[in-house]
């Protein structure tokens, strides 16, 4: 079944020198427990896709369901969906004035009236997970890059989303520190989740991923399993911008 | 002296003479250190030097004041005694107006980062006329407007003009400390399913107020200060109460230095205690 279902999607901006067509027509689905790996060059409208699906941006045109709610249809409740995909940044965004345990907790008390107590347990079990329990009551200045990505996974975790879409979560970090974060990534994959990311962490996509997509200039050019497309992508500019990073 | 000691040493000499101090204050003998400061140009808290041009000044004033009290008597100790009756027609309009400024300055601010062109455009009016006109203008204006509509006590009045007055600064510092926040900040609140207010309530804001307050510190001085000015709408304050000496007694000059001194002192006082907040704030970064 279709979690995530991006159809004929385009997003065009207003720029000083004419509109830009960031995303071009893309369409892709996510299916259920699904891990979706989008590559491709910079400025190539991997990331405005992204924030296209939990509406950070509004889409110019074509839908976006998710779990067959389209989020464009007016009777939509864009709050609700937005609760149910977890997003994580590449600037990590965490809360600096907040402790760690408040930067996991706060969404859940607010947004799902959670009670304080239970939403407590469930941060301090999500940060058991990530590996950080002993860290809950530091602020999130005090941690190193990796941590605070754990973190910002955590807390998108507390919300329970059904599918979580990671924004090149790996790009702002130390060589050293990419690993934890990766292990988190690839325990989250193996439990199911369903994911759609952006990353250049070709490690990743050919241990964890179902699918890579390769975009360029807004557009989806090729979409297939990583075995074919780092082996044997069909064109011509995928098999350039692979040959360059792997 | 064996050979390397002597080596090591002219080495150590010509490592001497070739280090640039650019710290005026390093010393000239002693170890090779290449000293490379900027505590010339911009002093920090922890050197000497600010902490003694605040002192210097403070002290004068307290230690200038104390030798006037204690022998001129007269006319001095009475002409203190009329002016520090002021103090709380100066303290109260003072305190009371940073609190309407703040409370109008927050609404401000939120208005100029709303995402409601109208908004927009009432808080956009609002803080250009009120920058546009001399305070001293607005003052009075409002200060007759409000009493000739409401017929409400003078104090109040002119509690009101001054917030209308500083509220508009206060919304351009509120504004640019929300703007100080990074934008990731919203987009995570949002996407944790946030709504706007939401966010601006335990992400933004708690945020803009570390920020700001530094500012607001400053704000709150130059509002005492202008707060003297309130002595034109017949409120008796520091000013006031000086005026009114002089016109009984004719000792002008006497009377506007015990004035001056007194509102140094507690301008001294105040930024001494935003100094300190500033400080705590960057500690607990």
């Amino acid at each position: 079944m279709a979690k995530i279902e991006i159809q004929n999607l385009s997003k065009d901006f207003n720029t000083p020198n004419g509109v830009l067509h960031a995303v071009k027509n893309a369409s892709l689905t996510v299916n259920d427990g699904e891990v979706v790996v989008i590559i491709g060059p910079s400025g190539s409208g991997k990331s405005t896709m992204l924030r296209c699906v939990n509406g950070l941006e509004k889409p110019t045109s074509g839908h976006i369901l998710i779990d067959g709610t389209d989020t464009a249809d007016p009777a939509t409740d864009i709050r609700k969906m937005r609760e149910e995909v977890g997003m994580v940044f590449q600037s990590f965004n965490l809360f600096p004035h907040l402790t760690v345990l408040e930067n996991i907790t706060l969404a859940p008390i607010k947004v799902k009236k959670m009670p304080k107590a239970e939403a407590s347990e469930l941060a301090m079990k999500l940060l058991k997970r990530v590996g950080l329990e002993e860290k809950a009551e530091v602020h999130p200045a005090q941690l190193s890059g990796g941590q605070q990505q754990r973190v910002a996974i955590a807390r998108a975790l507390a919300m329970n989303p059904k599918a979580m879409l990671f924004d090149e979560p790996t790009s702002a970090l130390d060589p050293e520190m990419i690993k934890e974060v990766l292990d988190v990534m690839l325990s989250l994959a193996k439990d199911g989740m369903t994911m759609l990311l952006v990353t250049h962490e070709m490690g990743f996509a050919k241990a964890a991923a179902d699918k890579v997509v390769f975009m360029d200039k807004g557009e989806i050019i090729e979409t297939g399993t990583p075995e074919k497309m780092f082996t044997a992508p069909e064109n011509d500019r995928a098999k350039d911008f692979l040959a360059h990073i792997l | 002296m064996d050979i390397n000691e002597i080596d090591k040493k002219i080495k150590a000499e010509a490592i001497r003479q070739h280090t640039v101090s650019v710290d005026p204050n390093a010393p000239k003998s002693g170890t090779t250190t290449i000293n490379m400061t900027d505590g010339v140009l911009i002093p920090k808290k922890e050197e000497k030097h600010v902490l003694t041009s605040w002192r210097l000044t403070f002290f004068g004033a307290v230690i200038l004041s104390a030798v006037l009290i204690i022998f001129f008597p007269d006319p001095y100790r009475t002409i203190f005694l009329t002016c520090l009756r002021g103090a709380p027609v100066t303290f109260e309009v003072t305190v009371f107006s940073i609190i309407g400024a703040v409370i109008i300055g927050t609404f401000t601010g939120l208005g100029s980062v709303s995402k409601r062109r109208w908004i927009n455009m009432i808080c956009g009016v609002y803080v250009e006329l009120i920058r546009g006109i001399p305070l001293l203008v607005q003052l009075i204006f409002i200060y007759y407007a409000v009493g000739s509509l409401f017929h409400v006590e003078g104090l109040i009045a002119a509690i009101f003009s001054l917030s209308v007055c500083f509220g508009a600064y206060m919304g351009e510092i509120v504004r640019a400390g929300i703007q100080a926040i990074p934008k990731g900040q919203m987009e995570a609140a949002i996407a944790l399913g946030m709504s706007r207010s939401q966010a601006f309530r335990y992400i933004i804001l708690p945020q803009t107020v570390k920020v700001i307050l530094p500012a607001i510190g400053n704000e709150f001085i130059s509002m005492l200060k202008d707060s003297s000015l309130v002595s034109v709408l017949s409120l008796e304050d520091i000013l006031r109460c000086g005026r009114m000496y002089i016109s009984r007694t004719f000792l002008s000059l006497e009377t506007m230095l015990v004035v001056a001194l007194i509102y140094l002192m507690i301008t001294l006082v105040l930024s001494r205690l935003v100094g300190l907040l500033e400080e705590r704030l960057h500690k607990n970064g």
